[in-house]
Order: structure tokens, then C-alpha cells, then sequence
């Protein structure tokens, strides 16, 4: 007898199908209590800066009506609307991936129902300094690249930019489009314990999360319907077009109806879901590398109905991925002579290839110069202070003070390769001492800040938890800088932990900045 | 639109599509089973045989009992073509589409996920009617809101071109269980068991009701004649066929003289179906006639696949293959 096997899906294109792993689902139930209504009365923002309190009972002013509301609520009420936007985003499929988690592909990044709220004052200043950021790093990666003046007046030691695991030596000479080089970047802001803001980080190759910024709204709106009527809160739905306005202005002039696209690396990358949430959004064709060939001259894609030119790429691949022939010869994810094309002006890349020796924690260090230097202005938002292990007096400060510092590795991200000195073993502390000797300038030293803090629902109570803010901004050249209100507050939801990233325990709000 | 993703979108179809049919192979045996006289063997055997995955459940066990049998074809994760591994190749699929796909579909995709992995960490197979019947209001529900919200462009077509194609294999495949079913002696045709079977057969690809209003006698020319060369039950050989074919025109752009591979294979089957005869078809064997069809389906599933995703590399060849195809 014979048997006709099933006509399977070829294997050989689609080479990132995988039989899938085990994949979590379903939300743990929450027990409910019926009758009390959820009281922020035991709430005690203790010592540290508290988002939404000044005092115990005292709610800060911009906060009390949307703490008034939530104390009338009873708490199975609140407790079922938690549950209810948990259940929405695991419905909508609002997943990370976690690498190296073999018990299964995807999460739910935890949501909590308590927003953070930023006032109208606050923010203005915010925006106004992130803004200067962007433009003074805009500027610097010009200049570095192409006549590297900063260098020659003496503000930054040659050494210490060719020495930046992000300087790409390839992308010298290089003029893109309009003199941009980061048109989209996600800084890292936190507050410390005097309610002092300051940036922890700056994000210029491909900074994610403003998907759950998108997503966190429309839950919060659904949850929280009646909220949104009274407060007067910015409306954050206009960063799609926002985005698109700024890839569609890269576009070279003769190219009446640009092909934009998005390169993700593919299903499998952490932050896939984002990736196709921003295509779908723009309405522009999400690829992966393989979609891609350079022919002619030119970037194009591989349709059913043969190749067709690309020519803005919104990238989602780290630099030095981008084109195998240039920089990591075994990248998988990028396209063989893509640097060609972009060197020759033929498609524009966004953020430009090059742009991460701004990320490397030592450049980092020299914004406020940079600003000085370019714009003639002071830094607005401060830097967090930086100590460089290279100078031997610095380090030696650092090496007997490690139990209090937090030691970070010049060229990682993402809450990795770091030492946080007051939750370390003493043996850790030895690592890192060792680390620091054998390699000074990949580690710097900052005092540890102590994160501000905001009420969180955990275990059916109201419980102080650390936080941070990373707030979208994107750059281009026919308009000032364009911010996006508010941006991802990320939650450390263990209890002291100081660490947000989604990667290790972290949660998200919503975040309201209120208009004046 | 992508090559990529046109094939996921057409995967995506095609396994969604497979699920259900699956559902609907089991259901015929669970039809029967509640049918059969008192004393009747239950056969699960003729299962394997027409999902074609009989080499690797033999490699795993020796004997098709009712358990292993469900299990293989519902919720066993290595075996490819079970429920659960269709439901997830889909959502893999989709996910990595979902930027082309309406999010509608793709909530569809993901409910229809959780609910078989939930079902699967349950495993009550005393149950198990309501799960069959579930995972087919699932996948109608899919194509539902995939007509409902999707625009009929090129991707829908894709969609459509695989859940048809897929449907086609899968009513062949449905109608030959009977091929392998035994009756318990060669005296047996013609009698009320033998109609039995017929009938469960057809309630399977959800025909009994429309049959009737048709062809009204059971007969086995009679389903044949029905599940194969009707022009208007949706589940028929030959509507599928029809309907796969003018997606692929659309697909193409063009429905002139000198077609591409994948429209001379597609359109001579469907022309086969629609002017062949039922004598012809018994004439070859009913079996032989849809054994040949699978073949020419897989072809011209290989056909799709190297006319539309496996393009050349550059223009250069691109102009060359347009050349040759020219020249032949």
C-alpha cells in the first residue's frame, strides 16, 4: 500500500522555523478578597523619592485625583482590572523572548495598573533636555567621523574614541543623509533620592520598548476608561507617524514614493514583537536580512514578483551586524554589501551604522563637554557622575570603594555586566577588581543612585518599588526634535531590587505626563 | 509582497486547514465507534494510513490502539501533522507575519494556540468529542476573520491558494478511510453497517446534510460523485480546485496564453475535474484515482514554491530564467 506524505513546508528558506519550544501560558489566578477598598492608607513611601507621595497619606499634587480614584475602588475590582490588562496584552501576544530560558520562547512583559505621573512643569524640562542631548550627539557623531575637530581641540583623547567597542572605523568619511546619524533613540532617565533627574544612559543603535509604551496606553484606556476623561493626560498615539515622517525624509530626493522598511532580525530576537507592531503600525514591510540582496547598485527585496528597491532601512540589528562583508563576517542577519550602497548614498540606513560609540560609558561620560562644545549651552539633565578607571587616582578610589559603587563595563547594556557594590558579595567585589586591573578602560564607576520609587501592586497591597523612565525622541532634520510624552517606566518588581530590565524580573506602567 | 512572507501566509492557511481536517479524520472514527454493532472491532489502523504518517508511528509502536492513535494525531508534539504541532506551525507562521496579517487574525491564530495547549495539559480524552469540534469552529473562525478583515490582495490570495489546495489533499484523504476501513465480510457491501460508514464519512467533511439535498440514497457513487465533482459544496475536490485556481491568476496577474509551472499544473487538474466522469474514475479505482490526485497536489504545491518564494538571487538571473521560460 502506498502512502503519499503530507507537502510540508520547505525547509530550506524558511531556515528559522524550529519546531517550537514549550511556550508559558496562562496568567497565575490571583485570589480575591471581596468587601475592603484598596487603601493607599498603609502605604509608606519610606525614605526614598516617591512618584506619586510627598509623605504617608500626603499624595503629590498632580497624583491625587488618580490616587482618590483608586481608593474607591474595592480591591477585587483592582485586583480583576490588573488580571484583565495582564489577560489583554498575553491575548494581544505583547511577548519578549528570553535568550538562554529553555523552559519556553516567550513572556508577558508583567504590567502593573499603577501609572506613574509626571507633571506638566517636570516634563517641559525633560523635553527640553533630552532634545539638547540628541542634538549635541548628533553633532559629535558627525564630527567624529568625518573631521573629528572635538579631537583636535583637544576635548576627547583620540584614544578614548578609537578605543570605543561602538567606533566603526568603516563608516569614516561617511555622509548621511541630511548630516544625521541617530534619528531614533531611547534615553535612560532616573531620578534619586532628592527627586534630582538624570540620565543613566543614552541608547543610539536600536533602543526598543516604545511598543509597550503604545500597547501599555491602549490597556490602560480600557481599564481605566473614566481616568482619562477627567485628567488631562498627553496623548502618546502619535509616534507611529511620527516615526514614518522621519524614515520617509531620508529617502533620497529623486525617489518620489520611497520603500521603506524595517530590519528585524527575525522571530526569534526579543524584540520581535515590537519589530512587527511598528511595521503594522506605519503600514511599511517588515524584512529580515535574508529578504534582502544588494543588485545593481542598489538594496533590494526579493518579491513574488521578482527584486524591488529599498530605499530607507529602519534598522533593528546592531551595528556590526549590518553587512557581514564589512564588520562580523558570520552574521547571519544583515546583507553582503549593504555598506556600499549606504556609502554611496543609494539607501539611508537609520540610526547609521556607527552610531553606537555614543553608548560606549566612557563617551558617554564627555556629553556635557559635548554640549558645551557644540551648542554652547550647559548640560540640563546631568549625567550621573563617572568615574574612569584609566586615571589611576580614579581607579584606585573605585578598587576601595567597590562595596558602594555601582561598576558597569563600558561597552554592555541591559542591566548586564554590571556591579551593584551594595548588593555584592565580597567575592564579587574581588572579580571585579581584577577585571578593572586587567582591562581599565572597559569599566567605569558611578556612585550607586537610589532609584526613585512608586507605589505597585504586589500581592494584593500597595508596595514601594524602584523605577526608571526611557523616553523616545526622534531626531530629523526639517523639524525640531519630536519627544514622545512620557515613555517606558520600567519597575523592579522584587522587592529592593534596583535592577529593571525585562530581561531580569522587571515590570512596566503606564506613564502619564499631565497637561498644566 | 515578500517572498517570505507570502509562503508564511500560505503556510499559515494551509496549517490551520490541516488541523481541522485532522479534527475531522478522527471524528469519523469516533462517529463510527458510537455506530458500530456490539461486537464490531474497533479499527484505528485506517487513521495512520491516510494522515500518510504510518512509518513513523510504526517506528513507535506496533499496534494502532484507540489511545496511541488519538494521541499520535491530537497532542503528540514530534509527531508533525497531530493537531497540536499544525496549531503551533501556524502561529510560528503568523507570528512571523503579523505585521501583514490584520491583528485580528492574529489574536485568532494565538486563542486557537492556548486552547489546544491548554487541552493538551488536560489531555481528557473522554472529552474529546467537544475538543474535535472546537478545533473546527476554530479554524472557521480563522477563515472567517481572515475574509472579514484581511483586504483580498495578493497576501489573502497566498492564504487562500494554500487553505484550498490543503482542503483538496484533505477531502481525497477523507473519502479514502473508506478505502481502508474493512467490513467484517465481503457480504457485508450494500448493507446497513457498509451505509453507516458512508454516512459518517460524510458527516466528517460536514457534507451528510448537503449530500441529502443533492443525491439524497446513500451510495458509494453517490459520495464519490458528491465529495469530488460537485461545483458548489465547498468541501468538494473540484470547488477547492476552482477556487485555487483563481486565486493563483490573481496571484500571477495574468490568466492569458503561456501560463507560469504552477498554473499548467494547477489547471490541468482542475481541468480533470471537471470533465472527468464518475465511470472513469471507477474504472482506475477509487483509490488509485485519489492516490494520483495527492501526487498531482503535492506538485503543484512545489510548482508555487519555486514560481513565486524561491526566486533568483539577482536581476541577471532573474532575466535569464524570464528568457528560457520564454524561448520553451
Amino acid at each position: 500500500m502506498r502512502e503519499i506524505t503530507l507537502w510540508q513546508k520547505s525547509q530550506s528558506l524558511d531556515t528559522q522555523f524550529r519546531s517550537p519550544k514549550s511556550v508559558k501560558c496562562g496568567i497565575p489566578p490571583i485570589l480575591l478578597f471581596h468587601g475592603d477598598t484598596m487603601s493607599f492608607r498603609d502605604y509608606d513611601p519610606g525614605d526614598f523619592y516617591d512618584e506619586l507621595f510627598t509623605a504617608k497619606g500626603t499624595p503629590r499634587t498632580a497624583a491625587a485625583l488618580l490616587i482618590e480614584r483608586i481608593e474607591s475602588l474595592s480591591i477585587d475590582s483592582l485586583i480583576r482590572r490588573q488580571q484583565a490588562a495582564q489577560n489583554t496584552l498575553f491575548k494581544l501576544g505583547v511577548t519578549f523572548n528570553v535568550y538562554g530560558d529553555n523552559q519556553g520562547t516567550e513572556r508577558v512583559f508583567p504590567f502593573d495598573v499603577v501609572p506613574r505621573i509626571i507633571s506638566g512643569q517636570d516634563w517641559q524640562a525633560l523635553e527640553k533636555g533630552l532634545k539638547q542631548r540628541i542634538t549635541a550627539l548628533n553633532c559629535f557623531l558627525d564630527d567624529i567621523y568625518n573631521d573629528q575637530k572635538i579631537v583636535e581641540d583637544g576635548i576627547i583623547p583620540r584614544e578614548t574614541i578609537e578605543s570605543a567597542s561602538g567606533f566603526l572605523s568603516p563608516c569614516m568619511g561617511i555622509k548621511p543623509p541630511k548630516g544625521v546619524w541617530c534619528h531614533i533613540t531611547g534615553t535612560d532617565l532616573v531620578r534619586d533620592r532628592a527627586g534630582t533627574w538624570y540620565v543613566l544612559e543614552d541608547n543610539l543603535r536600536c533602543p526598543s520598548g516604545v511598543s509597550y509604551v503604545l500597547e501599555n496606553r491602549t490597556v490602560m484606556k480600557s481599564t481605566f476608561p473614566t481616568l482619562f476623561n477627567e485628567l488631562n493626560i498627553q496623548a502618546v498615539d502619535d509616534y507611529p507617524g511620527q516615526l514614518l515622517e522621519t524614515l520617509l525624509e531620508l529617502a533620497p530626493e529623486h525617489v518620489s514614493d520611497p520603500e521603506v522598511v524595517l530590519l528585524s532580525p527575525g522571530a526569534f530576537n526579543s524584540a520581535y514583537f515590537e519589530h512587527s507592531f511598528l511595521a503594522q503600525q506605519m503600514g511599511i514591510t517588515l524584512v529580515e536580512g535574508r529578504d534582502l540582496v544588494v543588485d545593481d547598485g542598489y538594496v533590494k527585496m526579493r518579491t513574488t514578483k521578482g527584486l524591488q528597491q529599498v530605499d530607507v532601512i529602519y534598522r533593528r540589528i546592531d551595528d556590526d551586524f549590518i553587512d557581514p562583508t564589512v564588520f562580523r563576517a558570520n552574521s547571519m542577519l544583515g546583507v553582503p554589501g549593504l555598506m556600499d550602497v549606504f556609502r554611496a548614498g543609494r539607501v539611508a540606513i537609520a540610526n547609521a551604522p556607527g552610531t553606537g560609540v555614543a553608548d560606549d560609558k566612557l563617551i558617554y561620560a564627555y556629553v556635557p563637554q559635548m554640549i558645551r562644545y557644540y551648542l554652547d549651552e550647559e548640560q540640563i539633565i546631568p549625567n550621573v557622575p563617572t568615574y574612569f578607571c584609566e586615571d589611576q587616582k580614579q581607579q584606585s578610589h573605585v578598587l576601595s570603594n567597590l562595596d558602594s559603587l555601582v561598576v558597569k563595563a563600558t561597552d554592555a547594556s541591559g542591566g548586564y555586566g554590571m556591579l551593584i557594590g551594595t548588593q555584592s558579595s565580597a567575592e564579587e567585589q574581588n572579580l571585579f577588581a581584577e577585571k578593572i586591573k586587567t582591562n581599565p578602560r572597559g569599566y567605569i564607576a558611578q556612585p550607586t543612585l537610589c532609584l526613585s520609587r512608586m507605589p505597585t501592586l504586589i500581592d494584593q497591597s500597595f508596595q514601594g518599588r524602584h523605577i526608571d523612565l526611557r523616553p523616545f525622541i526622534l531626531y530629523g532634520q526639517s523639524k525640531s526634535p519630536y519627544v514622545n510624552p512620557g515613555g517606558l517606566t520600567r519597575v523592579a518588581l522584587r522587592e529592593g531590587s534596583l535592577v529593571v530590565n525585562s530581561s531580569q524580573g522587571g515590570g512596566s506602567k503606564d506613564t502619564w505626563v499631565m497637561n498644566n | 509582497m515578500l517572498s517570505r512572507v507570502a509562503d508564511s501566509i500560505y503556510w499559515l492557511n494551509r496549517y490551520i486547514e490541516r488541523a481541522e481536517n485532522v479534527a475531522r479524520f478522527v471524528e469519523v472514527n469516533l462517529n463510527l465507534l458510537m455506530d458500530n454493532p456490539v461486537g464490531v472491532a474497533q479499527q484505528w489502523d485506517p487513521l495512520i494510513a491516510v494522515t500518510g504518517d504510518r512509518t513513523l508511528f510504526n517506528e513507535r509502536y506496533d499496534q494502532a490502539t484507540a489511545d496511541r492513535v488519538l494521541d499520535f494525531l491530537t497532542f503528540d508534539t514530534t509527531s508533525p501533522n497531530s493537531i497540536r504541532s499544525c496549531v503551533r506551525a501556524a502561529r510560528e507562521n503568523a507570528r512571523s507575519v503579523r505585521e501583514t496579517i490584520s491583528s485580528e487574525m492574529w489574536e485568532q491564530v494565538n486563542a486557537f494556540y492556548l486552547q489546544v495547549e491548554d487541552a493538551a495539559k488536560e489531555k481528557d480524552s473522554r472529552d474529546s468529542y467537544a475538543f474535535y469540534s472546537e478545533v473546527k469552529m476554530a479554524s472557521h473562525r480563522f477563515a472567517g476573520v481572515m475574509d472579514a478583515t484581511l483586504s483580498w490582495t495578493e497576501s489573502w490570495h497566498f492564504g487562500q491558494l494554500g487553505r484550498m489546495l490543503e482542503r483538496a489533499d484533505k477531502t481525497a484523504r477523507i473519502l479514502d478511510v473508506k478505502y481502508f476501513l474493512l467490513l467484517p465480510t465481503v457480504q457485508e457491501v450494500g448493507t446497513p453497517l457498509d451505509n453507516l460508514q458512508w454516512i459518517a464519512l460524510l458527516k466528517s467533511a460536514s457534507a451528510y446534510e448537503m449530500y441529502r439535498k443533492t443525491e439524497q440514497m446513500i451510495s458509494p457513487a453517490g459520495v464519490a460523485k458528491f465529495l469530488i465533482l460537485d461545483g458548489h459544496f465547498p468541501r468538494s475536490i473540484k470547488f477547492c480546485l476552482k477556487w485555487a485556481e483563481d486565486s493563483l491568476s490573481e496571484i500571477s496577474g495574468f490568466s492569458g496564453h503561456d501560463p507560469i509551472s504552477s498554473q499548467r499544473a494547477l489547471g490541468r487538474l482542475r481541468a480533470q475535474m471537471e470533465y472527468t466522469t464518475l465511470d472513469e474514475i471507477f474504472q482506475q479505482g477509487l483509490h488509485e484515482f485519489l492516490d494520483n490526485l495527492q501526487l498531482q497536489l503535492n506538485n503543484v504545491g512545489q510548482c508555487v514554491y519555486t514560481d513565486f518564494i524561491a526566486l533568483p538571487e539577482t536581476t541577471n538571473d532573474t532575466a535569464m530564467v524570464m528568457g528560457s521560460s520564454m524561448q520553451s
